[in-house]
């Protein structure tokens, strides 16, 4: 007997971000027809790319339940090894992007090691890990601003097909996320540690060695993301992504990506990332006051937070156990 | 036939309690074991043995001729050996393929092979006449189809014997009969297994032998042909322990304080119907997962009931917990540590927990320590709570038996009309029991009434005016002080569902 039929509001909860994403369109299109231009799309989609970039690797973290509060500092100091060491080493930008992802992958392999081995809870763990990652940025610069070289610049705003880099990357890690996560036993291992971490134990996999993997994962793209946002730039202040781990969390979650764990994909964090550029850049066509935009945004993410909840109180209660069937 | 499994004088203690003792058996290969006993008669501690989750204290057991100890659940996996827990262990949010194969997953160029990964759920799923897409999310599967599919994770890890624990308690009758089917379709193929369950009548349907523990002891075993329903429960059914409690000083008058009238919950209880009234102790008996803490709960507004009347003194009762403690119900749980007490705190701040609002004097509710003092103070000494410093001493520096009177004691500082006891002597030494036994008469002498839930049926026949037996939910009888008998009050408990 399969429940095949289902309530109106369980399919709203599972497809809410799509019916805020064309809400938010179709607002925003009224308002100022300009806004559904291609160029504004594509410029969207542009600038949705490096939020999204973390917001795929913070997916892995968040469908273990976890958290990972370090990636503003990430997205700081990953970028700013790189380049010290392309300075130092004369390495093109592509070796930077590299090293960039490593050094990444280093400090996750850092945060897995207070949450896994240390056992600390992941909030407080990378908590500090934040203010650790920064103040080492700040060590090495003495908070100075870091100018890359010129050819940096000229590799961010490069284009392939007309497509911006940006974009490629985006497309590239989102894909490889995906098949990482639904196409490999690591991936489907993920979802089940989320579900029950317990379960997870009981059923004898290598639940530390998976939930490490993910703070690698999450932090070698927050690693990437930031690597891209400078190349955009070509310089790298003090304060440079401070409080993104905000807007990365948020575009997760208001994708899809449950809080509770077990429950989303990269494609849910890739759209939650686009639409908050779109309402970011919506409230900048339709002319919304420049300082009551962050009570739009704070108000959406209020939204997408309300919605997880629900959703998880409604599972919690359908898998509540009965000492007697249901009729 | 050849025995699969032998245990030899298997024992475990915990803290020097034995929970199993001297368990001597064998399983033939390609049997049905019945195993059978009331609660806390030692079959999950045996069972956890046999599953690697708990290491036996002495002795040994023997699997397919060789010794056997599992140093975890992954070892009698490995052996063979599969669990059908009640509490089932499924991934919801994986497919039901991806649940039979999560420890292990077939592999094409090191990304999952999908295709052989469904093929063989397919194969599995058939075996069990699972007419089911592998594809499907095992969170969309009714508790049968689940149950049906942890089989097939046991069939997957090519199980050869399977233990049952309570495999029926939430299926309808209609997944029994699948269940059923199933179990033979698996005997056919060799399988043994071993089947606990508090329903009797199924036990006497498919078991082959049957083996009764009690007090952790195997108490009767043999061929289930030489069973009969009554020879179970006498087996199963203990010494007497009269002269054991204190004799009860009030009998029940007519007003009624509590009253429940038709209350339903769907998939917790139906139709439940019962009154308590002044000056009474109320036993509730029920086997495990019988529902007498989830009907606690309802009556205490924790939990919602979809229809039926709860009413005190004649009046309709608030929705929630906190309108029914205003109008003086008190719920002493079953879990003291987690859900009774704040293990850190002092007594006295325990002791306040419940009635704090109504020492609060003035608009802020300012709290007037020395009134509040002086109650905590008489109810200390009313209930004999055996402490130094009430206003310092931590309740965890407590013995068990004085915890729960704290427990009681700050319900006690309102001075409620009906008290709700879940299983208050649990994990409590045997002089503090008779105190607690000595405090229940207390409470309903002084007017109030007790409604007293516990698993061992001994003290609620010890203490009860009236026990109400309960069974999956519904209340199946109810029986007078004078008409006391342990194989009735038991017969109605391991009542047969009617399939």
């Amino acid at each position: 007997m399969m429940l095949k039929k289902k309530s109106l509001t369980d399919l709203f909860l599972q497809n809410a971000t799509y019916v805020m994403f064309g809400a938010v369109v179709l607002y925003f299109g009224v308002q100022q027809t300009s806004f559904l231009m291609p160029d504004s799309m594509a410029n969207i989609v542009k600038q949705a790319s490096f939020i999204g970039i973390a917001a795929i690797g913070m997916t892995f973290v968040l469908l273990t339940a976890g958290i990972d509060l370090s990636v503003g500092s990430v997205m700081y100091v990953a970028p700013l090894i790189a380049g010290l060491l392309m300075q130092a080493l004369d390495l093109p930008p592509t070796m930077g992007l590299f090293i960039a992802i490593a050094v990444g992958g280093v400090l996750g392999a850092l945060n897995a090691f207070f949450i896994v081995v240390l056992r600390i809870v992941p909030f407080i763990a990378t908590l500090s890990s934040l203010f650790l990652f920064r103040g080492f940025g700040t060590w090495l610069t003495s908070s100075k601003q870091f100018d890359f070289a010129d050819e940096f610049r000229a590799f961010g705003l490069s284009s392939l097909f007309h497509i911006p880099l940006p974009i490629w990357m985006f497309a590239l890690v989102l894909i490889l996320a995906h098949y990482m996560l639904s196409h490999t036993g690591f991936g489907r291992q993920v979802y089940a540690l989320g579900n029950s971490q317990e379960g997870a134990r009981k059923a004898g996999l290598k639940t530390a060695s998976i939930q490490a993997r993910c703070y690698m994962m999450c932090s070698a793209c927050a690693a990437l993301s930031g690597y891209m946002l400078i190349s955009q730039i070509g310089r790298l202040d003090a304060g440079f992504g401070e409080g993104s781990e905000f807007d990365v969390i948020a575009a997760a979650v208001l994708g899809g990506v449950s809080l509770f764990g077990g429950v989303g994909s990269v494609f849910n964090a890739a759209v939650g990332a686009i639409l908050i550029q779109t309402v970011k850049l919506g409230l900048v066509f339709t002319g919304v006051n420049l300082y009551a935009q962050p009570i739009m945004q704070g108000f959406i993410i209020f939204l997408a937070v309300l919605v997880d909840g629900i959703r998880d109180k409604r599972t919690t209660a359908l898998l509540k156990r009965t000492i007697r069937p249901i009729q | 036939m050849t025995a699969i499994l032998k245990f030899e004088n298997l024992a475990k203690s915990w803290f020097g309690v034995p929970a199993v003792s001297e368990v001597n058996l064998s399983v033939e290969e390609g049997t049905l074991l019945g195993l059978i006993g009331q609660n806390g008669a030692g079959k999950s501690t045996l069972m956890n043995m046999l599953g690697g989750v708990v290491q036996p204290s002495s002795g040994g057991m023997e699997w397919r001729g060789q010794p056997y100890s599992p140093s975890g659940p992954a070892d009698a996996r490995k052996s063979g050996i599969g669990f059908i827990h009640q509490e089932l262990n499924l991934f919801t949010n994986l497919s039901i393929a991806e649940n039979l194969f999560v420890d292990g997953f077939p592999r094409k160029r090191g990304f999952l092979d999908k295709t052989t990964m469904h093929d063989r759920a397919r194969g599995i799923l058939s075996r069990l006449s699972l007419d089911l897409d592998p594809k499907v999310l095992v969170g969309q599967l009714s508790p049968g189809e689940r149950q049906l599919v942890e089989i097939g994770k046991a069939l997957h890890h090519e199980a050869s014997l399977i233990i049952f624990d309570e495999p029926t308690t939430s299926l309808t009758p209609r997944e029994v009969n699948r269940l059923f089917d199933t179990i033979a379709a698996l005997r056919k193929d060799g399988s043994t297994i071993i089947y606990i369950s508090h329903i009797l009548g199924d036990v006497m349907r498919l078991a082959d032998h049957v083996a009764v523990m009690r007090d952790g002891r195997l108490v009767d075993d043999g061929n289930a042909a030489d069973f009969t329903i009554s020879r179970m429960i006498r087996s199963m059914i203990g010494r007497d322990l009269s002269g054991y409690y204190p004799p009860r000083s009030c009998t029940p008058g007519e007003r009624a304080i509590l009253e429940l009238e038709g209350v339903s919950q769907p998939g917790v209880i139906e139709d439940v119907s019962l009154t308590i009234r002044q000056r009474e102790v109320l036993g509730l008996f029920g086997l495990m997962g019988a529902g007498r803490t989830e009907l606690a709960r309802v009556i205490f507004g924790l939990d919602p009931h979809a229809s039926g009347a709860i009413k005190i003194d004649g009046q309709g009762i608030a929705a929630k917990a906190k309108g029914r403690i205003a109008s003086g119900l008190a719920f002493v749980t079953e879990n003291r540590r987690e859900e009774g007490l704040m293990l850190d705190a002092s007594i006295s701040d325990n002791l306040a927990l419940v009635a704090l609002e109504s020492f609060g004097r003035g608009p802020l509710g300012v709290v007037e320590e020395e009134s509040l003092a002086t109650r905590a103070a008489e109810v200390r000494s009313e209930l004999q709570i055996k402490a130094g410093n009430i206003a310092t001493q931590p309740v965890k520096a407590l013995s068990g038996g004085n915890q729960q009177k704290v427990v009681i004691g700050k319900w006690k500082m309102r001075e409620p009309r009906l008290f709700i006891l879940d299983e208050p002597t649990r994990g409590v030494d045997v002089g503090a029991k008779y105190e607690i036994y000595t405090l229940i008469d207390q409470l309903a002498a002084s007017g109030g009434a007790v409604l007293f839930i516990s698993s061992e049926l001994e003290e609620v026949m010890g203490m009860a005016d009236r026990i109400i037996v309960m069974n999956r939910g519904e209340v199946v009888g109810e029986i007078a002080r004078p008409d006391f008998e342990k194989e009735k009050i038991l017969a109605m408990a391991f009542k047969e569902e009617p399939a």
